[in-house]
């Protein structure tokens, strides 16, 4: 199980990239902040990106606020996986939760 | 066959680089965790490349990823995500003896056994010291993983106490002995890069002089340099010419029993058949003929 010990981020704000912060709160629930310069079209897959990437990493109680810069999914994955492991201070990945 | 002219070197942490590389069409795409990325950026950068390589974009295009080594605190993070993420070949940074190769070696088998990854992990093995050279020979016949073995130019010359010239006399005992040492393994040696982006001459130069000697590619920095070494690299249409009059002539001396055969004067035997099946198949490869 993955614990969030701080807020951290991940990503730049740069073209084809995103910007990704994350912190603990106390709510058990997932709260998420997007936006996106394609959100109209795919906010609602980034979305769904999102909570998956979290399900899989067993994450119950984050704040995540993404500004997204028209990136692929697998870079905002890659950015939300390690902007968490940054705020679990993680040095060893759980790799199957992160495929 | 497989080509391996250019391999493009992608920093990790470059994200649009990282997203777009594939549609350069190098022959090789060599993401980078190592000296482009910074330290803070290395567990990012090594998450961007893990889904890359997964991605469907890179599904039909070679990949390598240059690791880490594995005596610093990254190596063995990122040879445990490109591994498990299916990169074809993993570039060794720094090899300067056999034991380095072994070493990432036995890393490899042991993560391919605990995933259950079936197809073996290539190894290219970066040499990019005094060291190094010295040891080619050695290091290109240790391991079956290894496709090849390529130069480090800058770290080399930094290592041999000088610097880099466009003219590469400093790098004139190392070329010969890293292509002598792959050559006499079966394997494939690559050239160093060339930095100086703009200087588009030089690099067409360097290119003609690395190819002339029998290296089979080199490492690129700039997708723009990917075509001119393509072209470099493709044969002339008077060798293509030449290589299906021999194809055709070893043919007819086939059917009639004949070992040798001449044609415009020229003996035709089993060298200059050889010659002649792999110039078509770098024609084919270059898009000139149909296969």
């Amino acid at each position: 199980m993955n614990i969030l010990k701080k807020s951290a981020y991940a990503g730049t704000l740069e073209s084809s990239d995103a910007y990704i912060h994350v912190s603990p709160i106390q709510e058990n629930e997932i709260k998420l902040i997007l936006e996106s310069s394609v959100e109209e079209i795919y906010g609602e897959a980034i979305e769904e990106l999102v909570v998956q990437t979290l399900k899989e990493m067993k994450i119950n109680n984050i704040l995540v606020k993404v500004q997204d810069k028209g990136a692929l999914d697998f870079v905002i994955k890659a950015r939300l996986q390690a902007a968490i492991l940054r705020a679990c201070e993680s040095n060893e990945p759980v790799w199957e939760e992160l495929s | 066959m497989k080509l391996r002219r250019s391999m493009l070197f992608v920093p990790g942490s470059n994200t649009s680089m990282v997203c777009n590389a594939f549609i350069y069409k190098p022959d090789t795409v060599m993401f980078d965790l190592e000296d482009s990325v910074a330290l803070s950026e290395k567990d990012s950068a090594r998450l961007m490349v893990f889904h890359a390589l997964q991605h469907f974009v890179y599904k039909n295009v070679e990949t390598a990823v240059r690791v880490n080594p594995l005596d610093s605190p990254y190596g063995l993070l990122d040879l445990e995500a490109v591994v498990r993420a299916g990169t074809d070949i993993v570039r060794l940074p720094k090899t300067d003896t056999v034991e380095d190769v072994l070493n990432m070696q036995d890393a490899i088998e042991k993560i391919e056994e605990k995933i259950g990854r079936t197809k073996k992990t290539q190894l290219l093995a970066a040499i990019e010291s005094a060291e190094g050279v010295v040891n080619a020979v050695n290091i290109a016949r240790c391991s079956d993983r290894l496709m090849g073995i390529a130069l480090g130019a800058e770290d080399f010359v930094r290592d041999l106490h000088t610097q880099r010239t466009k003219q590469g006399s400093e790098l004139m005992a190392a070329r010969s002995q890293i292509l002598l040492a792959a050559r006499a393994a079966k394997i494939h040696a690559f050239d160093s890069v060339f930095s100086d982006v703009k200087d588009k001459e030089g690099f067409l130069a360097e290119v003609k002089y690395v190819k002339g000697l029998g290296f089979d590619g080199k490492s690129l920095v700039n997708p723009n340099q990917i075509s001119v070494l393509h072209d470099a690299y493709a044969p002339s249409q008077t060798d293509v010419d030449w290589s299906l009059e021999v194809i055709e002539a070893a043919k007819e001396a086939e059917e009639k029993g004949l070992g040798v055969v001449s044609l415009d004067g020229r003996m035709v035997d089993a060298p200059i058949i050889a010659r002649a099946k792999w110039t078509l198949e770098l024609a084919v490869a270059s898009g000139m003929i149909r296969e």
